[in-house]
């Protein structure tokens, strides 16, 4: 059965989610990939303030689609994670709540959502159709010249993920294959 | 000489854009249902199941099966017997793909330089291949390759001595290595000897294959069965949650090569194995 992780996403909320679990998301979602982490980071270490709250939010690694007339967003599945690694501890020190993409995560990425209570969730890669009927709303905040690259506010309703990497360090792309090799022995 | 005109490259290259972005392959879609039916894990075949509705989805809807709309592959075989009339044949394509891209609400996910970035705004270039062959017709293939999987591509320059098992296990790896980055299951391309860039060429054309066929050479015809079992046995499973289906097909090229080398180069797709062909 899958949890539902409902907005604000507090840190004492996100300790009951483990590794391998369905969760459904609602509510506030920023998107970023590669040049918005860049220049999000950049403006942190300038001193001046990211284009939204970092503290307690949600990251979409995502590139949507251009929305067609009437609908809130394209298609949207997640990019793969590993691109942002060196930007995500950061972000999380800073109490990043959440971050969504696909693929393996880096062990200083690990490190930093345990030592923040932070988790790292997985959308499936290459269900963008599917999961944009998740998203109610979307909004450009930032960056509007990096197109699809720029940051975006999205409102979503049962979004679908799966925990990968949780407060306590386990990671379901270790465990998963391993509970399927034990289990088809 | 036939005579074809730029203006039918531009519009068939448009169309097969947004077409090749909606609607998978069927053979692909049999591929996947029929891996959801033999997969003994569960949690698996249930991943399997929102990919099949996601393909419902972006063909009922007609959009984006994903949002990596990436970067148009064009392989086009020109009859020797043909004249392309009225501009620049490379022109009428990137036409076609802006068109395509614009119109069809596809994604712009082209930098104009690969240090310096800055993206070119209508998914143009594409990267395209031309070879001439006997006859009069023309044949566009159009093939949107995503980079979460490109990223995961490999090429070694093994010694002969490496041999078969040298090769099995490069090509075997490289699927470990990549794990859950480009979108397991992944279509797995191999191209084996030529040059440098001919085995990279060999292996992205592989993967422009249909599911159901073999290597005409039933020594390689075998290997790709067995390294499809091989790869289905790491336990990686769709999105490397666990499971049997990591791979939906394997595909070979080979070509001869020189006696001091082998060439291998490894180009992943994921299960977005998507591509349109038009012969003109
Ligand atoms: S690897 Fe394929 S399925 Fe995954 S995000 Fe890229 S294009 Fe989409």
């Amino acid at each position: 059965m899958e949890k539902m992780l409902v907005y604000p996403y507090d840190k004492e909320k996100l300790k009951e989610l483990k590794a391998g679990d369905s969760v459904l998301i609602s509510g506030t979602v920023y998107t970023a990939r590669d040049a918005a982490h860049k220049r999000i980071v950049e403006m942190i270490e300038n001193g001046e303030k990211p284009p939204f709250e970092i503290e307690g939010s949600i990251i979409y690694y995502v590139g949507p689609t251009p929305a067609k007339p009437g609908k809130a967003i394209g298609s949207a599945g997640p990019t793969t994670s590993y691109r942002m690694d060196s930007y995500a501890p950061l972000l999380l020190d800073l109490g990043q709540a959440a971050m969504i993409g696909k693929g393996q995560r880096s062990e200083e990425v690990k490190a930093a959502a345990v030592r923040n209570g932070a988790v790292y969730l997985a959308a499936i890669g290459g269900a963008a159709a599917l999961i944009a009927k998740s998203v109610r709303s979307a909004e450009v905040i930032a960056f509007e010249d990096l197109g699809a690259e720029a940051v975006r506010k999205l409102e979503v309703e049962n979004f679908p993920a799966v925990v990968v990497i949780d407060a306590y360090g386990n990671d379901y792309y270790e465990s998963g294959r391993l509970q399927y090799k034990n289990g088809n022995k | 000489m036939r005579e074809i005109s730029v203006k039918k490259i531009t519009e068939a290259v448009a169309e097969m854009s947004v077409n090749a972005n909606s609607f998978l392959g069927e053979d692909v879609c049999e591929r996947i249902t029929e891996c959801r039916k033999k997969e003994d894990w569960p949690a698996a075949a249930e991943i399997l199941s929102k990919i099949e509705e996601n393909i419902r989805i972006a063909r009922e809807d007609l959009v984006p099966l994903c949002q990596d709309t990436g970067m148009a592959c064009v392989f086009i075989e020109i009859g020797q017997d043909v004249h392309v009339v009225g501009g620049s044949i490379e022109e009428a394509v990137n036409e076609g793909v802006r068109k395509g891209y614009t119109e069809g609400y596809l994604r712009k996910s082209i930098v104009k330089d690969p240090i310096r970035r800055g993206n070119t705004g209508d998914n143009t270039p594409a990267h395209i291949h031309y070879e001439i062959v006997p006859g009069d017709r023309l044949k566009i293939v159009l093939a949107p390759k995503g980079f979460g999987s490109e990223n995961m591509s490999r090429i070694k320059m093994f010694a002969p001595a490496a041999g078969e098992n040298g090769v099995k296990d490069f090509i075997v790896n490289c699927v470990e290595e990549a794990g859950a980055n480009p979108c397991p299951p992944v279509v797995v391309g191999v191209g084996i000897g030529g040059t440098f860039d001919r085995a990279a060429l060999m292996a992205k054309q592989a993967l422009l294959r249909p599911m159901k066929d073999s290597n005409p050479d039933p020594y390689y015809a075998e290997m790709e069965n067995e390294l499809l079992e091989r790869i289905n046995s790491l336990g990686i499973g769709p999105q490397g949650f666990g499971g049997r289906t990591t791979a939906l097909a394997v595909k070979i090229q080979t070509y001869p090569t020189h006696i001091a080398g082998m060439p291998v180069a490894v180009n992943i797709n994921c299960h977005v194995s998507r591509h349109r062909e038009v012969i003109l």
